[in-house]
């Protein structure tokens, strides 16, 4: 059926139908039309209006003296953006992937039929339910060389132990991800969980009886069949990354100098403090495509294994 | 993993042991910030120099969570984070009704109401949840100051709103496709219309995903910081940004003890709310994406 | 007067035409039972009915009135579902007068309704339960209880017993037989099981790629089915077709059966039977139907008076059902089923002769499938 027959079909609908049906027709895309406009204005136009002035050269105030790409380029001969982008590949990668382990690693060991399992799970989760800047602001207070962690252990009688990573340029940025590792892993071991108490029972019993060894099962019949799982982690982790700003502000403050910036904070402080509106909503548009990069593949393979499967 | 025979050999045995102690040693990782927090936060100053981090405190006391409610600086201002906690109340609580009824509404009409283009346009929705906020923010300041709201609080509740239905939409339109759609065809047979399916049949079976969208719009709201930084003036801020200019005043002596009162005070309702309902949260969150 | 009129009723979803201009008429107090096989249409001819599909083309009329732009509430009707879709929240007494309520009938009025509905169906002590606290067949009863209460021109259900367990649907088959005959209402009942159509259905419609292949009485159906679809579908074990060979003339027409190892079999078809299609298929192929009880066992006491022609075959598998046993022997290309009685006395490899009762065969065209004789 094409779509003019199908259109003028629902103009037949609304002329014959009596007043009340014709309402309650309409009534679910009334319902709907608000929040599509706002989708569509807030999001969408937002979107289009930052592109259009990472063209311009608006400094302080939005400015639409077209410039081209220049912004882009003067982004990429930043030394700052690209510490920042350094930084989040590093943070970003380390983040993912230890989360994924721990999650994955304590889910496994909850599974194990343990007594305690309610209490453990309650306290593996909570981080997540804290603010980053409460998270950013604790950590900031163990990892003080001075009076937190390595304070401590001196005075436990090792003088020599150094643990000063928030004050080291070289190593303020692997704070973060031990402060957002504490607070996300916890979330992962759940989604974890939940995957490992949906497998058929069926299946692990028949690798038993096969003869297989519980480690061995795990890796070989049980890890395999948490991928959707993995997939949805990564997701969230991923673009929990790419949005970090108030940890960093909150932590190291982007700090020392700028060695632990990521592109949340550049964006941020090029667009409201520095006035550099171009250049912020330039690099605004370079997250937004990093972003993209992860969802458009994650949707692909969705879609697809829905319609296999 | 149930009914198995295992054999109670000595290797077993220490293999359990193994395994309890690193349970623990987790545990004992992710209770350590808030426990330093907590005890640091009722320690007088001149313990936190001289002692240990884990130091119980030899004379505890509650003016650190005094001065971080009332009278600490955060900022010019030095009216402690008390007048800020409320304000965070004031924005999360409309922000997270409205985005929880909008959400509601839009999951019931986009499942049980299809129409031609209504997963584009689920589609269309969804993608709010995915963007980096960055990417809105500049026009953001820019629209709100059309609207007349900048910096004031009815302002953040419409940010909230506006990039919190998205998710809220995506909550209730998965637990919604998992509800038999019989019921609102056979309720439609007995005569009742859109509104009167949703408030009779739908919402009545919707608790576990008000839940879900409550605590998570409550949390996401709660927990801002980027909003309420790019869009709130000294008198509107959201607790999350008074603490970190709480803690980022330098006047005279760093007082650790009243930066983790502050920390604490600012962490409390979702810790709250978490310890209370998170049970239900990860049930609720299961049972809707199993089923979608 | 017609209560229910379906006219070239058309259904497109996408490019898929699901409903080919359907039509059909049903009187008022008419049991009528769609049934065919999963996808074959019933169930969106069900839905257009209701309202809760818009039709592409034609018209639907409910007690001569066309409804066909409808909403589902504006129409009279009322339905029950295969899942019963009871209103979780609501009680049974919540659930059976939310119809009314709807339709703004007066509360006394409404638990007038309910309480003659709960002693209909036995339910009275179940009244302020909630949906989750029934069994699969009180949750059934309460289901048509909603449909009872209130008194449109047409009720329809959708597979309504296909949930049950076997003998509660024999139970609830019959209790809706009662009803029926008791109310004497208008139904149009969906199902894919041609036993609760063959019980329950003053008329069934055949239904197959979204056409009606053949609407009838029971007995039409069964015993004058109008292809081989219909003839199989009707009845179980299902009805055997053999290929034959037409031969003789008018008056003397005659079928012949090549079945491997065994001598040719020639059966004659009655001459009461013939029709003139057949004239032109001398020499060609044809499709013979038996049901599994036109074959019964040789009796040798009766044979001077037995109708039907002799047939012996080695017989391959014998499958006593109790109340008779069922015996597969090679006839023709493959194997065919015969029912005999109980106390046949036959081994797996034994011979055994057969009569069957040509009487009732019918014969089919084997490249239309349409029947011949």
């Amino acid at each position: 059926m094409t779509l003019s027959t199908s259109l003028r079909q629902d103009g037949q609908a609304a002329r014959r139908r009596s007043s009340s049906g014709r309402l309650q027709d309409r009534l679910p895309r009334l319902v709907l039309a608000p929040s599509v406009a706002i989708s569509l204005f807030f999001v969408y136009g937002f979107m289009l209006w930052t592109f259009i002035l990472s063209l311009t050269s608006s400094r302080m105030l939005p400015s639409y003296d077209f410039i081209g790409f220049a912004q882009y380029g003067r982004l990429m001969e930043n030394e700052r953006w690209w510490v920042a982008s350094t930084n989040l590949v590093i943070f970003g990668g380390l983040f993912v992937v230890i989360c994924l382990v721990l999650g994955a690693f304590l889910a496994i060991l909850l599974d194990q039929r343990i007594r305690r399992e309610g209490t453990l799970r309650t306290i593996y989760l909570y981080p997540m339910a804290l603010s980053f800047i409460v998270t950013g602001v604790v950590w900031k207070w163990l990892l003080n060389p001075g009076l937190g962690l390595q304070a401590m252990v001196r005075s436990w009688g090792f003088e020599s132990f150094t643990f000063d990573w928030l004050i080291d340029p070289d190593m303020a940025v692997y704070t973060l991800v031990i402060a957002a590792v504490w607070q996300a892993s916890g979330f992962v071991m759940a989604l974890f969980l939940a995957g490992l108490r949906g497998i058929d029972d069926s299946i692990i019993k028949a690798a038993q009886l096969d003869g297989g060894s519980l480690p061995r099962i795990y890796w070989r019949v049980v890890i395999p069949c948490l991928r959707p799982v993995m997939f949805s982690a990564v997701m969230i982790l991923a673009h929990i990354a790419i949005k970090s700003f108030d940890l960093v502000v909150a932590l190291t403050g982007g700090g020392p100098g700028y060695a632990s910036d990521l592109p949340a904070t550049f964006m941020y402080t090029h667009a409201f403090t520095r006035a550099q509106v171009g250049l912020g909503s330039a690099s605004a548009m370079l997250m937004l495509g990093g972003v993209l990069a992860i969802l458009i593949p994650y949707l692909y393979s969705e879609l697809r294994s829905r319609k296999h499967g | 993993m149930d009914n198995v025979i295992r054999r109670r050999t000595p290797g077993a045995r220490m293999a359990r042991l193994a395994l309890h102690a690193m349970l623990l040693l987790a545990a004992l990782f992710y209770l350590l910030p808030l426990a330093v927090m907590l005890i640091t936060s009722i320690k007088p100053l001149d313990e936190i120099s001289a002692g240990s981090l884990l130091a119980l405190p030899q004379a505890p006391t509650l003016a650190p969570w005094a001065k971080a409610w009332g009278e600490a600086c955060t900022g010019m201002r030095c009216e402690g984070v008390g007048g800020y906690f409320w304000n965070s109340f004031a924005i999360v609580i409309p922000a997270v009704v409205i985005s929880t009824v909008v959400g509601a509404l839009n999951g019931y009409a986009l499942t049980k109401w299809r129409f031609r283009g209504s997963e584009l346009l689920f589609a269309l929705m969804l993608f709010g949840c995915f963007i980096p906020f960055q990417v809105v923010l500049l026009p953001m300041a820019q629209t709100l100051g059309w609207l007349g709201l900048s910096s004031s609080r009815a302002g953040l509740i419409l940010v909230h709103v506006i990039f919190g239905i998205a998710f809220t939409t995506l909550f209730f339109r998965n637990f919604y496709v998992a509800v038999p759609t019989e019921l609102v065809s056979a309720a439609k047979l007995d005569g009742a219309g859109f509104f009167r399916i949703f408030w009779r049949i739908l919402l009545p079976v919707s608790a576990p995903i008000i839940v879900v969208s409550v605590i998570w719009q409550f949390t996401q709201i709660w927990n801002d910081f980027l909003f309420g930084v790019a869009f709130s003036a000294h008198d509107t801020q959201p607790v999350t940004v008074a603490l970190n200019n709480l803690v980022n005043t330098s006047t005279g002596v760093r007082e650790y003890n009243v930066d983790m009162a502050a920390a604490m005070i600012a962490a409390l309702p979702t810790l709250v709310v978490y310890v209370l309902a998170g049970k239900y949260f990860v049930r609720g969150l299961t049972a809707g994406s199993v089923k979608g | 007067m017609s209560a229910l009129e379906i006219h070239e009723v058309r259904k497109d979803f996408g490019n898929e035409r699901v409903l080919k201009d359907v039509s059909l008429a049903i009187e008022s107090g008419e049991f009528l039972i769609l049934v065919g096989p999963s996808g074959c249409g019933k169930s969106t001819l069900m839905n257009a009915i209701a309202g809760l599909e818009p039709v592409t083309d034609g018209q639907i009329r409910i007690a001569d009135r066309d409804v066909t732009w409808l909403t589902p509430a504006e129409r009279d009707i009322a339905m029950v579902f295969q899942s019963y879709a009871l209103y979780p929240s609501m009680t049974v007494r919540g659930n059976i007068s939310f119809g009314l309520e709807m339709r703004k009938v007066p509360r006394a009025e409404r638990e007038a309704a309910v309480e003659r509905v709960a002693d209909l169906l036995q339910i009275t002590s179940l009244l302020d339960r909630k949906p989750s606290q029934l069994s699969g067949g009180q949750r059934q009863r309460v289901a048509m209880g909603r449909a009872l209460a209130r008194e449109p021109a047409v009720y329809l259900f959708d597979e309504p017993l296909s949930n049950l367990d076997a003998k509660l649907r024999v139970d609830m088959r019959t209790e809706i037989k009662k009803l029926h005959q008791r109310l004497g209402t208008t139904i149009v009942y969906v199902t894919h099981d041609q036993i609760e159509a063959m019980t329950l259905a003053d008329r069934i419609a055949v239904m197959r790629d979204g056409h009606i292949l053949q609407l009838g009485t029971p007995d039409e159906v069964y015993n004058d089915p109008v292809d081989i679809f219909v003839a199989g579908f009707m009845g179980s074990p299902s009805m055997n077709f053999i290929t034959t060979t037409l031969e003789g003339r008018a008056g003397d027409y005659r079928l012949r059966v090549a079945t491997e190892g065994e001598e040719a079999l020639v059966l004659p078809w009655p001459a009461s039977r013939e029709t003139p299609a057949l004239a032109g298929r001398v020499g060609q192929p044809v499709i013979l139907g038996l049901r599994p009880e036109h074959f019964s066992e040789e009796d040798r006491r009766l044979t001077a008076q037995a109708e039907g022609t002799l047939l012996e075959a080695r017989v391959s598998v014998v499958e006593p059902t109790g109340a008779d046993i069922l015996l597969r022997l090679p006839l023709g290309e493959g194997e065919v089923t015969a029912r005999v009685g109980p106390k046949c006395r036959v081994a797996p490899g034994e011979r055994l002769s057969l009569r069957v009762d040509m009487g009732r065969a019918v014969l089919f065209d084997s490249e239309s499938q349409r029947r011949l004789a």
